[in-house]
């Protein structure tokens, strides 16, 4: 079957098969960000953002996304123009393997624009659903309030 | 944080990771990102049994699937003993593992590979492979293994290095020095502390994986999640019988390892269904093949005995261990060996030891390395023995330490006792900040506000606890890693590694090690690693040796490039090279200020005059192992009614050396730490009475989410290691080893009851307290 949906800020029809998680889609249109950790949704590394809203992606099936938006980390920023929050994460020292960053920004990115200004607990509870393995979770909890500061500083753009 | 740091040139600073960008970005830069066309999908057939011989194994239906395109069991590959452990040579684990066997040894254990079209067509073609098995009694504890008249695990023939097959023992080590038993005796105050580890996962969010595929010349090409690619190469060329020139072993960046990928697993399942398909075969472990058929720690009973005098003074430490290797005994002998070789020298007061223990087979999933690798097992027994020996003195347990610890300058017999798998070698403690981490840490937590308190909340009661540790830099005798650094004509540099980089920062580390010896900015560094086409030789990321054993050798290969830029810019400038001084890129005469860029003299030495390549390649090897120290605080709060144990704070001060990369060092201690929470509170593997893991998932083994965790507060505590690569040591493993006895003693601290089996659960905690008559 085929499904519409406004990927990365690109509309576009994508050939799907009925019960093929929207995981394993993404990966294989490219978006490699996407990462797969055990497939259950216990770990959050395959969350992306559908309408602005953090989802496992290993738990949604690719036709749920029928006229929705999706975006993955490919859409935030690049190597030569980073996104505030993946600056963050690299001036904190927040990325140490890099497989779980890819759904910690994600899931920072609905964090704030949900509220800007969160405590130091109130981002905890909102990466609970993300494991990390490598950091102590410092570091991440440091980039995403750094991140909101930068917003409230106006240094988004 | 970092207490008073160095400022030096590139050496010191918190500079972007050089991956950083690519990965913060989500660059298709892992295993499993590269997309070749007409890719396979591998599968394992897992065993369902314990213990049972294969009788039977009918592929015929199986390979009848549509899209299959090989099916691999004992039949159909040569049978070459081997062991997953992926160690230098020669390799001290037993050779008792082939690639499928006619035997299977615990639930998960492989029985057949499937290569097909799609993953749907190769999990079809599992469940159409039909065997019969012969159920053998199975041994699910060390104990029953060792019991007379056991089943024996390992009665192939053809093993190669067992201790004892027919007693199911894979290693076993008895070092005495002095007379331990004697001196036991006669000391007036003993402790005794017996504390059980059991299965617990590494748990790296990327699993297991590999893309096995042939490169244009037909050279087999391995892309592997993998902490040891030249082992790799090494190891799948013996069992698959090619030429190692013929296998290319590349590591992409990886989603952690912790010791779960310093064994080579799925490498040459890949390989041999690549070569009997001639296409590309991906293979990837699910989350619960990871738990059950990767690697686990090894679980261990550690009996540690004390003798002290009236003092505090340590006379007699007798350390004994019981080790579960599992199935198959990868890192057997070497995790055993350094649950006393980096424990016992912290307390070189003590002149009388013994060290003995035994690895045992069970019908259980195979453990192997772990970050700590048996450090974190024997620090658990020893410095829960510590808080006991400090509660019978009525000593301060900070006081204990100071008055037992090893000391710079000092050394200890073990060093030399016990090494990787052999006799080690004599060592002197060089550096060892151990000192000013206690002191530091202690102010940190509150330690002589909150000690002994038991300030009380409701149901809840609060305690401080804390314990040391040491690891060690790299494997003394064995390691070796080499560099090549390469200038070129825009005088930028090229520094070629074979150590891996598991998303420890070691790229970024090496590359400021190259910086810092030729005065240039790290973004000056290209760093390529870990590809044994095309880099150099190098045991691996493993034993905490990368900044030391691999940096040494970067420093060496620089230094010898800086004198080969001297010597150009000497004929150049017509200067003498002792004149001549290199900073900030450039090359300039004290004597005349004539000066030239490092532009100019890649540019002169590629194009102009003597025209040659600027490079050099260097190797180190480990003459000793220089151990950091650390120094562990916690505060707990225990719910008395229902016994659970809440980490409020906790505080690891270390001694790494200089911090090459303060950020990155912070980050492993951290990270170290929460993995050792995770032990001490919720981390284990439940078992059926059929020998299956029946937790096999992050829903039901928890590892800490940061809502489980209080704020870690990493201190760098710097010393020089003279002998270290700008005096640095390792970091990696150290932060594992405190946290289980820390917490212990703060729960002691805190309502007097001893925990001594990991983790500290509820009903656990409850089960002590009664037992203390607290409950």
């Amino acid at each position: 079957m085929r499904v519409h949906v406004e990927l990365n800020g690109v509309p576009q029809y994508l050939d799907v098969a009925p019960g093929e998680p929207l995981l394993s889609l993404l990966r294989r249109v490219g978006l490699k960000s996407v990462k797969e950790g055990c497939d259950a949704g216990d770990c959050g590394a395959c969350t992306v953002l559908v309408d602005g809203r953090a989802v496992r992606s290993c738990l949604m099936v690719a036709p749920q996304v029928q006229g929705r938006k999706v975006t993955t980390l490919e859409g935030l920023g690049t190597v030569d123009d980073l996104h505030p929050l993946q600056e963050a994460f690299l001036e904190t020292g927040a990325v140490q393997c890099g497989f779980c960053t890819p759904g910690m920004i994600l899931v920072a990115h609905e964090l704030l624009s949900r509220n800007g200004d969160p405590t130091a607990d109130e981002v905890r509870a909102a990466i609970s659903g993300n494991l990390c393995r490598c950091t102590g979770y410092v570091k991440i909890v440091d980039a995403i309030l750094l991140a909101a500061r930068w917003k409230r500083e106006g240094k988004w753009r | 944080m970092a207490v008073e740091t160095r400022r030096r040139g590139a050496v010191g600073q918190s500079v972007r990771k050089v991956d950083g960008p690519a990965l913060a970005c989500g660059k298709p830069v892992f295993t499993l990102d590269l997309d070749l066309p007409g890719t396979l999908v591998g599968k394992i057939l897992p065993s369902p049994h314990a213990h049972a011989q294969i009788v039977v194994i009918d592929t015929s239906e199986a390979g009848r699937v549509p899209g299959v395109r090989a099916i691999l069991h004992h039949g159909s590959v040569p049978r070459i003993p081997y062991t997953t452990a992926g160690q230098g040579w020669p390799e001290p684990s037993p050779y008792d593992t082939v690639l499928f066997d006619t035997k299977v040894r615990f639930v998960g254990d492989r029985v057949a590979a499937v290569a097909a079209e799609t993953e749907d067509a190769a999990e079809e073609a599992l469940g159409k492979i039909r065997v019969e098995y012969k159920v053998l009694p199975a041994v699910l504890s060390p104990e029953d293994a060792l019991a007379p008249g056991a089943p024996m695990i390992h009665d192939e023939p053809d093993a190669d290095g067992i201790y004892d097959a027919q007693r199911n023992i894979a290693a076993a080590v008895d070092i005495p020095v002095g007379d331990v038993a004697a001196v036991l005796a006669a000391s007036p105050v003993r402790v005794e502390a017996a504390c059980e580890i059991p299965y617990s996962q590494h748990s790296a969010i990327e699993p297991h994986c590999v893309i096995a595929y042939f490169d244009d010349a037909g050279r087999l090409v391995l892309r592997s999640s993998t902490q040891v690619p030249f082992h790799v190469r090494r190891i799948v060329a013996r069992i698959l019988g090619l030429d190692p020139a013929r296998i290319r072993v590349v590591k992409p960046r990886i989603g952690g390892g912790f010791g779960s990928k310093q064994e080579v697993i799925l490498e040459p399942v890949a390989a041999a269904l690549a070569l009997a398909t001639k296409r590309p075969v991906r293979m990837a472990y699910t989350r619960e093949e990871v738990f059950v058929a990767s690697r686990t720690r090894h679980p261990m009973r550690v009996t540690v005995k004390l003798g002290a005098d009236r003092t505090g003074a340590l006379q007699a430490l007798d350390m004994e261990v019981l080790s579960n290797t599992g199935a198959y005994g990868t890192h057997a002998l070497t995790v055993l060996s350094n649950v006393g070789s980096k424990t016992l020298p912290l307390y070189n007061k003590a002149k009388h030891l013994r060290f003995h223990g035994k690895a045992v087979y069970t019908n259980l999933p195979v453990a192997g390395a772990y970050r700590g690798y048996g450090a974190t097992q024997g620090y658990f027994a020893l410095e829960v023995a510590m808080d006991a020996l400090a509660a019978e003195l009525g000593l301060d347990p900070i006081e204990l330490r100071v008055r037992n610890h090893i000391q710079a300058g000092e050394t200890s017999p073990i060093f030399e006792k016990i090494g990787e798998g052999r006799e080690g070698k004599p060592q002197v403690v060089r550096s060892c900040a151990l000192p000013q981490c206690l002191r530091i840490g202690a102010e940190h937590i509150g330690w002589r506000e909150k000690r002994g308190q038991r300030h009380c909340d409701g149901p809840w009661t609060y305690g401080v606890g804390m314990a040391c540790a040491m690891q060690g830099s790299g494997i003394t005798g064995v390691d070796m890693a080499a560099a090549t650094l390469l200038m070129q004509d825009d005088g930028s540099l090229r520094l070629l590694v074979g150590a891996t980089d598991l998303g420890t920062g070691s790229d970024t580390i090496l590359a400021q090690i190259a910086a810092e010896e030729l005065g240039v900015p790290v973004d000056r560094v290209l760093v390529y690693s870990s590809d044994t086409d095309f880099t150099p030789f190098d045991t691996g990321a493993y034993a905490s040796s990368t900044t030391y054993v691999s940096g040494n050798a970067v420093l060496r290969a620089a230094q010898d490039v800086r004198s080969q830029i001297l010597d150009v810019a000497a004929g150049a400038l017509g200067e003498r090279v002792a004149d001549l001084e290199l900073a900030d890129g450039m090359v300039r005469s004290r004597r005349t200020g004539k000066a030239l860029t490092l532009k100019d003299i890649g540019h002169r030495a590629t194009y102009v005059v003597d025209q040659k390549q600027i490079a050099a390649t260097a190797s180190f090897t480990c003459p000793e192992s220089p151990p950091p120290f650390a120094a562990f605080y916690c505060e707990v709060a225990v719910d008395r009614e229902t016994g659970v144990v809440r980490v409020e704070r906790f505080v690891a001060a270390a001694d790494c050396g200089v911090a090459i990369h303060p950020q990155g060092a912070e980050g492993q201690l951290e990270g170290a730490v929460l993995q050792g929470i995770g032990h001490a509170l919720c981390e284990e593997m439940w078992f059926a009475r059929s020998g299956r893991c029946v937790n096999a998932g992050f829903f039901d083994y928890k590892i800490p989410s940061a809502l489980d965790v209080p704020h870690i507060e990493a201190i760098l505590v710097p010393s020089e290691e003279p002998t270290g690569p700008w005096g640095a040591k390792s970091i990696s493993e150290i932060g594992i080893n405190g946290p289980l006895p820390a917490i212990a003693n703060a729960i002691y601290d805190a309502v007097g009851a001893r925990l001594v089996r990991a983790p500290f659960t509820p009903e656990r905690v409850l089960a002590a307290l009664r037992a203390a008559g607290r409950g």
